[in-house]
């Protein structure tokens, strides 16, 4: 990989982050280092307890550092007024996990979707351009906002409430996006959905996303390098290809023959498999 | 073809709502499981699977309620008994049911062994400590777990560890159906292969006569489950055995679940992931014809019309859906 | 906003409570407009008076005499009455002159009395007796005869602006008078209290008075275990120790001793109601503040907030926008506890003396304070002086929990649709 024609996004050296003193210290993420460049797709693989959420939260600012240095674009962040974060907010977003508690409930979905206006320094934009931005932000994610105006966030399904998270970095273009587990509490016949509306959007903006999950099947799917995490560690990281076909790490090697696959051999499996590119007729001899 | 161990006819249950309308989870299912093997419920949240288990079990408390139907251990029928029969005389000996929080259901004051002393006294009040102990000290010995294990209480052991003691508490008596909603998505993958891990031997070393295996997770459940059946607006609407079934769906909305597995194997990269638009029905009102018309990229008009039935295809195979077999792969073949 | 209160209406449990409370609420703001004047103020009766109406015997008539309704023998006693000793004695006197042997003259029996005159007087036969012994029997005579036409009496009233009586009403002797038409009555539905005070008005300011202390000490303890619990809560850190250092020691001194405490130390002539009320809020506030603290902690870390954060609101902001409109429910329902709880608080006190002072307001605690005290009302079962106010704190303190239990299904998730 030409790393030279990169520009860096967003990188870190020696990230720490300690929860309480002395006896009850423990260090949830443990001298991190890493390089992301604008543009990437990269995932964070980890199981729960592996430091991952916390990683995200003192990426987005939302928790402090105990040690070590995180730069944006090139330069060290400081975010020590309430002024420089909301700067920095313009240029890092997160998708959350659970599409139903990323909404407050007492609002109305429109102003979700104002705030972003209002944070791309659209306050003083008259009305009309206001519905007619948050009207094509919907149709991006193919909802239609006449439909959704006026309405409270539970009366969406956990697809829609997810599509309009994206809807709402849709309007905030930011550099970098945050996913957390975008996908693991929608429904699988969902997930594509949101998938694809993730990468529409990368392709449109060219942002960086940083996708953090526990399935390693998906973060394969969709990502050019991963890094995987266990204990605060990332263990090991590199392109998607080199990291699942050939792992090197110990822990990456057992997570592989741990998870359930379908044409791999798998442990205790009670099924035959067929190879992947066999054509289903094949499968259907029995 | 082996004895069947579980056999349901046309189960159907509801839900009441604190406002007395009724929320049909369980419409018209039936299936049968043979000695020896295990059937896999797919289908996504909300689709009725686990209330599917729940009712499965013939133990009806609110807001569940049964609507009509058998339900066939071993030619015995449960249905419509009493809740205090069930719990004495079904629970434990015929079925053993393991809910997804399964561990977090051990007092934490109690020694493991107590629990099991409950298990086994429920059916057996005469047994004695020393019998039990022999009992359940020789099943953890086969299941690979500690026998130490017996004498520590549930805050003593990981999540991992938990899930499997419960397991091997519930089915300590030898049931001839274990219903397993979910054992192992709480966990890690880990702990999960060795939750797994445990059920296998379980059923090889015949202490389950069969498995009823309910989770979202298809690449888990293609490996822990001879044949699947995939739900939907809590009806079935197509079964199959594994291979078929994750290889070679016919009904659109199996066609569309099967196209949302990822595993990190090589090829993962090319396939294309299917989406269904669309959200399920509203199951205290259900549509009159086919409950997957609105979503469905093949719908006919006739399929709105009127309910459809589920169709045997041979060969262990059934679809509910009125496109024929023939002409729906066709299709499929045609997007390829 | 119509379908939220067509919810909050629906489960009975709240509905019951709801209209007990706003009944005893409605009694306190209608009674005093039907009934003016100073609860505390003592009317002419004795203590402990049993509950009926009551006439004013000097107001009612012009006539010195007692004015009685409805007994038996009524008239023979009227006319008993009339017939003064110094008459009878004439009589007698007459009679035994004539030759009846004096001991079968009674001369308390009216009725005998009255027929040995009839039968034995006669006006033509004087002989023997001085012409004032003659006028004397004759107008005895005219005397009795007249005792049996009925005389009319006035019923007045006291007219301030004339400073006359005016007449009311005519009745006649052995008429039954309605007591609408009596001037001077008072009705006293539960009596009077050991300071002959009308005990029902005397409770219903002291009910008003109660709720209002309830209502302030609720506030006050709301709004400070509010305020601290949110900003322990959010802010954590050395906020949160520093908060939940001074709340721990407020829950190891148990509440009431401090409240007493506190009471001991402000003069008597000082506590009015209010100060009181204060008093309760500022040791009530404690279990507020850990709930509150509690939940703003599961709050804190859900992702709305980090949303609302992402999107650049400041702290106040996320505060009264993202996390008050969560717990509002739950500080709803602590607030009525608080109000029922402060209710009872202040009865406890005033129990002890240590209340608002006595002399110009009443609450629940002192009325109870008082009918309780040295026993009287208990010995001379006086039940009017304590029951009522009993049944009245049960009440308050019922309905509020009652819609407490209420709201509880309506906000609780589990028991929603």
């Amino acid at each position: 990989m030409s790393s030279e024609k990169r520009e860096l996004c967003l990188s870190g050296s020696g990230v720490t982050k300690v929860f309480g003193f002395g006896d009850k210290k423990t260090v949830a993420v443990d001298h991190v280092d890493f390089d992301f460049y604008t543009g990437e797709l990269i995932s964070i693989v980890g199981e729960s307890g592996s430091g991952k959420t916390t990683l995200v939260k003192m990426l987005l600012g939302l928790t402090g550092v105990t040690e070590g240095d995180i730069s944006f674009m090139g330069q060290k962040r400081d975010i020590r007024t309430h002024r420089k974060k909301k700067e920095y907010w313009k240029g890092i977003q997160a998708i959350f996990q659970d599409p139903f508690s990323s909404f407050n409930i007492f609002h109305k979905i429109d102003s979700v979707l104002l705030d972003c206006i209002n944070m791309r320094g659209g306050r003083r934009l008259p009305k009309e351009t206001k519905i007619e931005m948050m009207t094509e932000a919907c149709s991006f994610v193919n909802l239609k906002f006449e439909e959704l105006t006026n309405k409270y966030p539970f009366e969406l399904s956990g697809g829609q409430m997810q599509r309009l998270m994206i809807a709402r970095i849709f309007l905030l273009k930011p550099k970098i996006l945050l996913a957390d587990e975008p996908t693991s509490m929608i429904d699988a016949c969902s997930r594509a959905t949101i998938l694809d509306m993730l990468m529409d959007l990368r392709r449109e903006t060219g942002m960086m996303i940083i996708f953090i999950t526990h399935d390693i099947g998906l973060a394969y799917y969709v990502s050019d390098s991963v890094y995987i995490m266990e204990r605060g560690r990332f263990v090991e990281y590199g392109s998607a290809d080199e990291v699942i076909l050939n792992p090197k790490a110990e822990y990456t090697k057992r997570l592989l023959t741990d998870v359930p696959k379908i044409h791999d051999p798998w442990e205790f499996s009670r099924n035959k498999r067929y190879d992947f590119r066999k054509p289903p007729e094949a499968a259907d001899g029995k | 073809m082996g004895k069947i161990m579980m056999e349901v006819n046309n189960l159907s249950t509801k839900y009441v709502t604190r406002f007395g309308e009724g929320v049909y989870a369980v419409n018209d299912v039936s299936f049968k499981v043979e000695e020896g093997r295990s059937l896999g419920i797919a289908g996504e949240s909300g689709c009725g699977k686990s209330t599917l288990a729940l009712s499965l079990m013939g133990y009806y408390f609110a807001p569940l309620h049964y609507i009509q139907g058998d339900i066939l251990i071993d030619g015995q029928n449960i249905s419509g008994r009493k809740p205090d029969d069930v719990r004495k005389n079904v629970l434990g000996t015929e079925i053993a049911y393991i809910p997804q929080a399964a561990m977090n259901a051990l007092n934490p004051t109690r020694k493991i062994i107590r629990f099991i002393e409950d298990v086994v006294r429920a059916h057996n009040p005469k047994a004695t400590k020393k019998d039990i102990y022999d009992l359940a000290r020789e099943r953890f010995e086969i299941l690979n777990l500690e026998p130490q294990t017996l004498q520590k209480h549930a805050v003593e052991l990981s999540g991992g560890m938990k899930q499997r003691t419960v397991i091997a508490v519930s089915t300590i008596l030898s049931p001839k159906v274990l219903i397993a909603d979910e054992p192992s998505s709480a966990l890690d993958v880990t702990s999960q292969k060795m939750v797994i891990k445990m059920i296998h031997d379980l059923m090889e070393l015949g202490y389950i006569k069969s498995m009823i295996f309910i989770t979202h997770e298809l690449p888990l459940l293609f490996n822990v489950t001879d044949d699947i059946m995939v739900m939907y607006a809590g009806q079935i609407v197509e079964k199959g055995s594994a291979e078929q079934m994750i290889f070679d769906p016919v009904h659109p909305y199996s066609k569309g679940l099967m196209g949302s597995i990822l595993v990190p194997e090589g090829g993962t990269r090319d396939i294309k992931l299917t989406a269904i638009p669309g959200t399920p029905p509203n199951l205290k009102k259900p549509p009159e014809g086919c409950r997957f018309a609105a979503r469905c990229k093949y719908v006919k008009p006739q399929c709105r019309m009127t309910a459809v039935s589920f169709e045997d295809l041979g060969n262990g195979r059934g679809s509910r859906c009125i496109v024929p077999e023939t002409e729906l792969r066709e299709v499929y073949g045609h997007e390829q | 906003m119509k379908n939220t209160l067509r919810q909050v209406f629906r489960p009975g449990k709240f509905l019951a409570g709801f209209i007990i409370f706003a009944f005893i609420l409605l009694l306190t703001v209608l009674y005093p407009l039907f009934n003016p004047g100073d609860p505390l103020a003592m009317i002419g009766l004795n203590n402990f008076t049993k509950p009926g109406t009551y006439v004013s015997v000097y107001d009612s008539l012009n006539v010195n005499r007692t004015f009685v309704f409805k007994l038996p023998d009524a008239a023979e006693k009227r006319i008993g009455s009339k017939l003064f000793p110094e008459d009878r004695e004439t009589i007698k006197d007459y009679l035994t002159r004539l030759g009846l042997p004096e001991d079968s003259i009674d001369i308390d029996d009216t009725h005998d009395l009255m027929a040995l005159w009839w039968n034995n007087y006669d006006p033509a036969n004087q002989i023997g007796k001085t012409i004032a012994e003659r006028r004397a029997y004759t107008a005895l005579d005219n005397k009795l005869a007249g005792i049996f036409v009925s005389e009319d009496l006035e019923v007045l009233q006291y007219d301030p602006g004339t400073d006359e009586y005016v007449r009311k009403k005519m009745v006649t002797e052995n008429d039954y008078v309605n007591v609408g038409d009596v001037a001077n009555t008072i009705w006293l539905p539960l009596g009077t209290d050991n300071f002959g005070a009308d005990m029902l008005k005397k409770l219903v300011s002291a009910i008003g008075t109660s709720l209002l202390i309830g209502l302030i000490a609720g506030v006050v303890a709301t709004m400070i275990g509010l305020l601290l619990g949110l900003l322990a809560g959010y802010l954590g850190g050395i906020a949160d120790d520093v908060i939940m250092f001074f709340t721990n020691l407020f829950t190891v001194i148990p509440g009431f001793i401090l409240l007493i405490l506190i009471s001991y130390s402000i003069d008597q002539s000082r506590r009015g109601a209010t100060t009181v009320a204060i008093v309760i809020g500022l040791t009530s506030w404690v279990w507020t503040t850990r709930s509150v603290r509690a939940q703003v902690i599961s709050l804190r870390n859900r992702d709305h907030v980090n949303l609302s954060k992402l999107s650049g609101h400041s702290l106040p902001r996320i505060v009264v926008g993202d996390i008050l409109p969560y717990i509002a429910s739950y500080v709803v329902m602590a607030f009525i506890l608080q109000i029922s709880s402060a209710i009872l608080a202040e009865a406890g006190l005033s129990m002890l003396g240590l209340g608002p002072k006595t002399t110009d307001t009443a609450t629940l605690g002192l009325v109870m304070e008082w009918s309780i005290m040295k026993s009287a009302a208990h010995i001379s079962g006086a039940w009017w002086a304590y029951y009522p106010v009993i049944i009245v704190i049960a009440l308050i303190s019922f309905s509020l929990n009652l819609m407490n239990t209420g709201l509880d299904q309506i906000f609780n998730p589990q028991l929603r649709d």
